[in-house]
């Protein structure tokens, strides 16, 4: 029973995606991923000025257990990482949707924003896997 | 579906995230796999380990054929009750499996290996009791019927006694390490023997009901804390954990387990060790027993010859000094020298650090680096065990 914010759009592989004022967006991962991951003991996010393409792997997250790939949902430059979770890696895993942010982005083009899954499909695509 | 444990429903009901693991259902935490870590470390926690494979030998000749079977000597085992962990070799020197030994009696030794290497065990072993005339009426019985829970922490003792009946409790809390006893269950009181057969077991060999029935108790376990593992009925396998739970022990996964192995130093077989490595370059010299040296093992001839030579390889413990996370698989650089790999790593939720073992050239000093995503990160040569009774033992 995870959590899935209407207000934002996410991926397959479980990333979110959360438009910001400035025309940025702020990436991390869904609940249902920190779920599956375990406690998480390392993360490494991207440095400001990284060029990304959609699908790149952008952060690394690795709970006891294993390490596993973050990948960027659309294309831009990294604007921030989010230095805090270096050191309490467990804020992902506490509050996915706020704290535990990992990058922000400055898209190359928005508008690949609205073609990404909205809730309903996330949920529907989490649905289809568990089954 | 895999194959499940007497334990299986419970795991489930009790909210575990069930993984596969060497082709069993097992759980792999319960919620947190770092509480349940610490949960060991400083209180009590509860592992199912009956994925695990109890066997019986049992008949006239059994020592001597163990003598022959594992390259640790059972001549050691002199009081009923004593245990010893040894690893059992092929021909090459290649470990098949590690395994614990209990001496129960001269025509009855119990051993415990691993789930994963259950099927091949057993068929090594029969073979070699078939190919043996010293030992033919040898039974080599796989006891399906039990389930063994670890109970582990320094709480351990007291937890597990107020299970048992009153005249149990002060000779359980009295056993050494690796030393083990008969206990009758709670509830009955038959005597706790449950060698399988009866000692004295007629012509068929058949089990015999009236000696089944009791637990196994052994002051053993892979965490590094004080604590045992119960051998019993499997249908009194949920009543135990349910009444260790509600007295105060986690239920602890395979995840739990594997991070409080490596802190304490300990192998895992497949990961660190397998057919192909042999123990003097595993970190397991010290399980080799040569002498006496007229006692012919399987493997002995050619570790005397790895040993004539020198190992090429030696497994050491590391501390990656660097941000990241060590783990199998990983290369290590030894500048100047040569490289290995990672054969175990994690995270050590005591030490706050990433720990782990490697094989490397038995050159190696003590600096390395580790191949992680393609940055060549450092790490420190240390000894195991790193972590024992809650307490680091190396410097960080």
């Amino acid at each position: 029973m995870s959590d899935i914010p209407a207000d934002l759009r996410y991926t397959a592989s479980h990333e979110w995606v959360r438009s910001l004022a400035d025309g940025s967006v702020e990436i991390g991962i869904t609940d249902h991923a920190q779920q599956a991951l375990g406690d998480l003991v390392f993360v490494e996010v991207p440095e400001a000025g990284r060029e990304l393409q959609a699908g790149d792997a952008c952060a690394v997250v690795e709970s006891v257990k294993a390490a596993s790939d973050v990948y960027s949902p659309l294309a831009g430059t990294v604007v921030d990482g989010n230095a805090e979770l270096g050191s309490a890696p467990e804020l992902i895993n506490q509050d996915p949707y706020g704290k535990g942010w990992m990058l922000r982005l400055k898209p190359a083009n928005p508008a690949v924003l609205g073609t990404l899954l909205d809730a309903a499909a996330y949920q529907a695509s989490l649905a289809a896997t568990d089954a | 579906m895999g194959r499940r444990t007497p334990l299986h429903d419970l795991h489930v009901a009790l909210g575990a995230r069930m993984v596969d693991f060497g082709g069993w259902d097992m759980p792999v935490h319960y919620g947190s796999q770092l509480e349940e870590h610490h949960a060991v470390r400083r209180q009590a926690g509860l592992f199912d380990v009956s994925h695990m494979c109890v066997v019986d030998l049992l008949g006239e000749g059994v020592r001597g054929f163990l003598q022959g079977l594992l390259a640790n000597d059972v001549a050691k085992l002199e009081q009923p009750g004593k245990a010893l962990y040894s690893c059992m070799l092929n021909e090459r020197g290649g470990v098949i499996d590690d395994l614990i030994v209990y001496f129960r009696s001269e025509t009855a030794f119990r051993l415990v290996v691993n789930a994963g290497t259950r099927d091949k065990d057993l068929a090594w072993i029969r073979r070699r009791v078939q190919a043996s005339a010293a030992v033919a009426s040898l039974q080599v019985i796989e006891r399906d019927d039990l389930a063994m829970i670890a109970v582990q922490g320094p709480r351990a003792g007291e937890l597990l006694v107020a299970q048992l009946p009153e005249a149990e409790r002060v000779p359980t809390l009295a056993l050494a390490a690796f030393c083990a006893r008969d206990v009758a269950s709670p509830g009955t009181t038959v005597a706790g023997a449950d060698i399988g057969t009866s000692g004295t077991a007629g012509a068929t060999g058949a089990p015999d009901a009236t000696r089944r029935g009791g637990w196994y108790v052994a002051r053993t376990g892979y965490t590094g804390e004080d604590g045992f593992e119960v051998m019993l009925p499997a249908a009194q396998a949920e009543g135990l954990w349910r009444a260790l739970n509600a007295a105060g022990a986690s239920s602890c996964g395979l995840g739990a387990r594997d991070t409080l192995r490596l802190e304490a130093g300990m192998n895992l077989y497949g990961n660190d060790m397998d057919e192909s490595r042999h123990p003097l370059e595993s970190g397991l010299a010290w399980t080799v027993a040569f002498d006496p040296p007229d006692r012919e093992f399987v493997g002995r001839a050619a570790l005397e010859a790895v040993r004539a030579a020198g190992n090429a390889d030696k497994l050491v413990g590391l501390l990656l000094e660097d941000r990241g996370v060590l783990r199998g698989h990983q290369k290590v650089q030894v500048p100047g020298i040569g490289s290995g790999e990672v054969t175990s790593g994690t995270f050590s939720p005591t030490l706050e650090r990433s720990i782990g073992f490697a094989r490397v050239p038995r050159a190696t000093g003590a600096a390395v680096q580790v191949d992680i995503r393609g940055k060549l990160l450092r790490a420190r040569v240390v000894k195991p065990p790193f972590v024992r009774h809650g307490r680091a033992l190396i410097e960080l």
